[in-house]
């Protein structure tokens, strides 16, 4: 094991020295990285990695771009990227959330991919900044052996690089990783680094030049379930007479180590944590306060197995699908709500309304793979638009629904590779006239109207033939 | 009571008194009418309220997974549909072989609101189509009723239906079944033709072919109305009722109706070449020779007539006698005399019992006992006699009908549980006629003796102005007095009476009605007696409505200490195999559970509750009865993936594979005689504990039942059977668990892919190598295989 890993790390080595030497005319190289610690938290599926950069521009002309680069392989399951920057000095520290957007550099190694960080004040030569930078990664653990049987527990790997990926000069690094458990089957040694509890340790490294390298590959239990939604679909439906049903439908996976053979029911029910310990039992889902008429239920009738709790500041609702889910299992369900429209429909001072709601997916710990937001509009209002923090892909549809006659403005969001930190507001606006309200019960009236008339004609007029 | 205020002051308004009066009951009646169709509706939504909005039981399932493909793919579609994700390999031509009328009736009305814009789905569509319907047919009841024996009958009628329990109990919503749509069809076909009949109008003798029609897409019960009918037309004319009115509505509906219903596919050419029909043609002919024979005897003088007959009798009587012969014949020469399976233990009931297990093993084809009387029918098997009687009085065409429709399905419903059904409408309308005539003599005299006891010259005085019976109207209250001198048990006469409106009665007609009267006390304790009754079977309908009938059968619940559980087993297996196999995959069960397989889990099954194949039945019968190397050959070669079995032995669900395995061993055995039913049994016996035979212990239903099952509670206690079970510890070789549910009472094993075989290893054969044939000792396993 650790042979050819040692002989990749040369390796890599070797290349990104190679690269160093191409990229060192790059502009990039004012700015150096004094230290830098990241901690990756592999506790769940969802890995998250927290970067603390002590940044220093060392050039001449201050720079209010900041590069991260990742590993094309990373940039696929990377689901997002925050920065925030310490503000303030001392005890009046405050965070501030800094953009990030997805950059190309034309000088880019091995396809090597970049996200920039713009910084609110540019950064003079001489002065350093602290960023604070978390990203998730999405289906990054690869389950081995990637089938297990109801009584094993599931091993993953997973693959990073004990050096941080930069296109800067580092001063200095550590890199802390945190199992979910104990048990790790193996890790990558790239000295100096130590295991202690559930914490492995790689460094500290002391001055390592841009694109350094070094792959390595941790072998750990971990048994929380791999909660993955392939695709969801949401549909909020805005009725001004006071409500806002939201229709949500989940195709569940459980992504972890594929189930083999057996499924025994006296061994699971008997031994719960020993049989099926990766299995997923239930999910828990974060809805909005005020909630009411909760459904939870898939194609074939009710799951009765669920609990709503609400207080006044949130609702939880807990699922548990039919079966336990083991690795490779599926479900599909739909949830359902309503909710007060007052909490979230506002008027903005030009007379236009706009929705406030949240994106994403309400249950926690969830990998979503592709989600579909649908906002119905109620029928008749206009000029639709979104506005959404991050960048979506967006239409409109036309939806009819009960006795609509020109149909109600459906605008339709997708986002691919969701995590539960994309659970943030998003807002549609969009102009609607209060007499449209009208239109649907005034069409009733007068259809129950002419059928009387008719009916009264019918009564009066003698239709006969013959006298 | 009565108003000090003389009459004279009612009788010159006396005509627009009673258009007033005529027009309000009318709208009230109108009234009555609609609440009980919100009644017949919402008494049947308890299954909602209670459980959910769900398909029930198993042949919805099917119905509702039919209404889908059409909502989904149209008509023409519909027709051609060959379904094989059910009866692997052979699949079913679904189009031809269903009624189609539910499905169509439904995916219409799911067109309908859809194109309307109102996006209902067809899940929710089909639910609810069978109360939609018992609505419809307590207002069918209405007019039948109504057409017999009056307006207060058939409103009495109408609420008794509403609120059967035994049109109840297929009728709830999730019930989606053809006896919905076909309970409506039925007594709306009865009230087209009682109306024909009454009024001779070709117009409605053309909408009864139609309502046939309609009731020959729904339901197989059809040949009941092409025998009903028949039987009451032949009873016409041997009583010497024959009119034009009897032919118009006859003949008309044998012709169109025939033609008609020709065109459904299932029936096609069965409508004129089956036994159930020949006694419609037969009647046709006969009413036809009666026709001829009135109309002959118009047009000649009554020597002339006499000399005919006999001519006309000796020349016909040979040609029938030879045409009989000939027919007859015909029909013996088919092995099942022309009937089918169903029908014939209709007429013999030991008929299936004796040739057709499969017939004889479904629940609803038993026949019922006693108490399912009480329960189905409650108080209206003591009323039924009743209004009997008051059918006599006097009889009419309509009411020697309802006596007719009575009589046979009393009969029917005393040789197969399911056509109690068939009875219930007949016994809400004699009970309705029974209970409304009864309500008559009491009201009236009540009324009789109350205005004789306050103002006995009035009656004299008020005779002249005579007026109906419509009290609950304003101007009553002044009018009480003259309206008793009317309101006496009058029975045909009533009738008349409001149709005509007023009508001069006679001093001597008040006298002989006063003789009728009853005495005060007893009026009232009977009427009082009579609501009682009344409210103990309203009480008994909401109880059995809310209690007995509304279960779906895929959900089960008990109630214990700590609140409600819910058992949901069923619908948790069949969505894992929705998500967790293959869509090509087989599943192989017990034929109850193949609707449901192929509508919830969208699987293949090998049979289905269409038993229209007993053969391959009885091999998956075999197979569950067959040591598990047997069976696992049996199922390997229908390409079986998964196999399910269901099992209440933990939680003790009664209706479990275990208690149905006797059937599956005589089917089994009827087609593949190496499987014996004594084999299974221990002195006539059927147990699974130690004293079970062998046989029983090491085959396949047993060993997938209990597999494990010791290891729950350490005994292998069963719960259905009371029992510790007789074989605990066992291993399966060529199956393996794959799925079970919480409440283990669906548990889906996997096939093992058949092994490799290896050279040198086979002294071994016998335990490892599968399912080849070729290994020597094959032969020396007791149960030989039916496959080979």
């Amino acid at each position: 094991m650790e042979a050819p890993i040692r002989a990749r790390e040369a390796l890599g080595f070797i290349l990104f020295s190679l690269l160093f030497s191409i990229c060192r005319s790059s502009s990039l190289n004012h700015l150096l990285i004094s230290n830098a610690e990241r901690r990756i938290d592999l506790s769940s599926h969802i890995v998250k990695v927290y970067l603390t950069l002590k940044v220093e521009n060392a050039g001449s002309t201050p720079t209010s771009e900041v590069f991260l680069s990742f590993p094309p392989t990373q940039v696929d399951h990377l689901a997002t990227v925050e920065a925030l920057v310490t503000k303030g000095k001392r005890k009046k520290t405050t965070l501030v959330r800094l953009d990030v957007k997805p950059t190309e550099l034309p000088d880019a190694p091995n396809d090597a991919k970049y996200f920039a960080i713009y910084l609110e004040n540019p950064l003079k030569s001489g002065e350093s900044t602290t960023l604070e930078v978390l990203y998730l990664l999405t289906h990054s653990q690869e389950p081995f052996p990637a089938e297990i049987a109801q009584s094993e527990s599931q091993l993953v790997y997973y693959r990073d690089s004990a050096l941080i990926l930069s296109p800067y000069h580092i001063k200095q690094q550590t890199t802390f990783i945190k199992t979910p458990s104990t048990k790790v089957e193996s890790f990558t040694r790239v000295e100096p680094s130590n295991r202690a509890g559930t914490e492995i340790k790689y460094g500290p490294y002391e001055d390592h030049p841009p694109y350094s390298f070094s792959p390595i590959l941790i072998h750990f239990e971990n048994n929380s379930p791999f909660a993955v939604v392939e695709e969801l679909v949401r549909e909020v439906e805005i009725s001004h007479w006071g409500n806002l049903q939201v229709t949500e439908q989940y195709t569940l996976v459980h992504a972890g180590a594929r189930h083999k053979g057996v499924f025994s029911r006296v061994d699971f029910q008997s031994r719960p944590t020993l049989n099926g310990a990766s299995s997923l039992r239930y999910l828990l889902a974060r809805l909005p306060p005020r909630v009411h008429s909760v459904y939870y239920r898939d194609e074939i009738g009710n799951i009765s197995s669920s609990h709503l709790r609400t207080d006044s500041r949130k609702s939880e609702l807990e699922i548990e699908p039919r079966y336990p889910l083991f690795g490779g299992w599926k479900a599909t369900f739909v949830i359902g709500y309503g909710l007060p429209l007052q909490d979230f429909l506002f008027e903005t001072s030009d007379d236009r309304r706009y929705l406030n709601f949240t994106f994403g997916c309400p249950l926690l710990e969830t990998v979503v793979d592709k989600l579909t937001i649908k906002v119905v509009l109620p029928e008749g209002s206009k000029d639709p638009s979104a506005v959404v923090p991050f960048p979506v892909e967006q239409h409109l549809e036309t939806k009819y629904s009960y006795l609509d006659v020109v149909g109600r403005t459906v605008v339709v969001m997708e986002k691919k590779n969701l995590v539960p930190t994309h659970n943030s507001h998003f807002q549609v606006y969009y102009t609607f006239k209060p007499i449209f309200m009208l239109a649907e019960p005034l069409m009733l009236a007068s259809a129950f109207f002419l059928f009387f008339v008719a009916c009264v004609a019918y009564l009066h007029i003698d239709l006969s033939i013959r006298k | 009571m009565a108003a000090p205020e003389t009459s004279t002051a009612a009788v010159p308004t006396l005509y627009t008194n009673n258009t007033l009066r005529n027009a309000f009951g009318g709208v009230l009646s109108f009234f009555i009418l609609l609440l009980i169709g919100v009644m017949a509706f919402s008494i049947r939504l308890f299954s909602v309220i209670k459980y959910e909005s769900v398909i029930h039981e198993f042949d919805p399932y099917f119905n509702y997974r039919v209404t889908q493909f059409l909502a989904k793919n149209g008509i023409y579609e519909f027709w051609n549909w060959f379904d094989d994700r059910t009866w692997y390999p052979l699949g079913r031509v679904i189009g031809g072989t269903v009624y189609p009328g539910l499905t169509l009736t439904a995916g219409t009305i799911w067109w309908l609101l859809n194109s309307l814009n109102i996006p209902l789905s067809v899940e929710t569509v089909c639910v609810f189509t069978a109360p939609i319907f018992s609505a419809f047919a307590s207002w069918a009841t209405y007019l039948l009723t109504k057409e017999v024996k009056g307006t207060g009958a058939g409103l009495t009628a109408a609420a008794l239906l509403a609120m059967v329990p035994s049109y109840i109990s297929r009728s709830v919503a999730g019930s989606y079944d053809n006896e919905a749509v076909a309970i409506f069809a039925l007594i709306f076909t009865f009230y087209l033709y009682i109306k024909t009949l009454n009024t001779g109008s070709l117009f409605y003798a053309t909408l009864n072919s139609i309502s046939y029609f309609y009731m020959v897409c729904s339901w197989g019960g059809y040949t009941f109305i092409i025998n009903l009918i028949p039987m009451h037309v032949l009873l016409c004319i041997v009583t010497g009722r024959f009119s034009s009115r009897l032919y118009i509505a006859y003949a008309p509906l044998v012709v169109l109706g025939t033609l008609l219903a020709a065109l459904v596919p299932v029936v096609g050419f069965n409508a004129v070449m089956t036994s159930e029909h020949f006694a419609s043609f037969l009647v046709f002919i006969i009413i036809h020779v009666v026709a001829f024979v009135y109309y002959i005897k118009g047009i000649l003088s009554p020597k002339m007539f006499k000399v005919a007959v006999t001519l006309v009798v000796s020349v016909g009587l040979a040609v029938c006698c030879a045409v009989i012969a000939v027919l007859i014949a015909l029909v013996a020469s088919s092995p099942t005399k022309g009937w089918s399976g169903r029908s014939l233990s209709l007429l013999d009931p030991t008929y299936a019992s004796k040739y057709i297990p499969i017939i004889a093993s479904v629940s609803e084809h038993q026949p019922p006992t006693w108490p399912s009387y009480f329960m189905d029918i409650n108080v209206l098997a003591f009323l039924v006699p009743a209004g009997i009687i008051a059918c006599f009085l006097p009889l009419s065409d309509a009411s020697s009908f309802v006596v007719l429709y009575i009589a046979t399905s009393v009969y029917f419903s005393g040789v197969m549980v399911r056509l109690m059904l068939v009875l219930a409408p007949a016994a809400c309308i004699t009970s309705g006629i029974a209970l409304s005539q009864a309500f008559d003599v009491f009201t009236g005299s009540i009324k009789f003796q109350l205005s004789g006891a306050s103002s006995n010259t009035e009656v004299d005085a008020a005779e002249t102005s005579s007026s109906t019976a419509e009290s609950q109207t304003d101007a009553v209250k002044t009018e009480k007095p003259e309206e008793t001198a009317k309101n006496r048990p009058s029975r045909k006469s009533k009738k008349k009476e409001r149709e005509h409106g007023e009508k001069p009665s006679t001093k001597a007609k008040a006298e002989k009605k006063r003789l009728l009267a009853l005495p005060l006390e007893s009026s009232v304790i009977s009427l009082l007696l009579l609501v009682l009754l009344g409210a103990f079977y309203v009480v008994h309908c909401v109880w059995a409505a809310a209690e007995a009938y509304s279960a779906p059968s895929i959900v089960l619940t008990s109630r214990s200490h700590d609140g409600l559980h819910v058992f949901d087993d069923f619908r948790e297996a069949y969505a894992w195999l929705r998500h967790n196999t293959d869509v090509d995959d087989k599943v192989a069960s017990w034929w109850d559970y193949g609707y449901q397989t192929t509508a919830m889990a969208n699987r293949t099954v090998i049979v289905d509750n269409n038993t229209w194949n007993n053969t391959h039945i009885a091999t998956v019968g075999t197979a569950m009865s067959s040591p598990e190397r047997a069976a696992w050959e049996i199922f390997h070669s229908l390409d079986v993936k998964y196999v399910l079995v269901v099992f209440g032995g933990l939680v003790g669900y009664p209706s479990d594979d275990i208690n149905k395995f006797l059937w599956m061993v005589r089917i089994g055995g009827g087609v593949f005689p190496h499987i014996k039913e004594p084999d299974y049994l221990r002195d006539g016996q059927y147990r699974i504990d130690s004293q079970a035979t062998p046989t029983m212990l090491n085959c396949l239903m047993y060993k997938l039942s209990y597999y494990r099952f010791v290891e729950t509670d350490g005994k292998g206690f069963d719960r259905v059977r009371q029992t510790e079970i007789g074989k605990k510890y066992f291993k399966l070789t060529h199956f393996e668990e794959a799925f079970t549910t919480h409440h283990w009472m669906v548990r889906i094993y996997k096939l093992k892919p058949p092994k490799n075989r290896i050279r040198g290893k086979t002294k071994k054969s016998k335990s490892k190598t599968s399912s080849t044939t070729s290994s020597p000792k094959r032969s020396g396993t007791k149960k030989k295989n039916p496959w080979q």
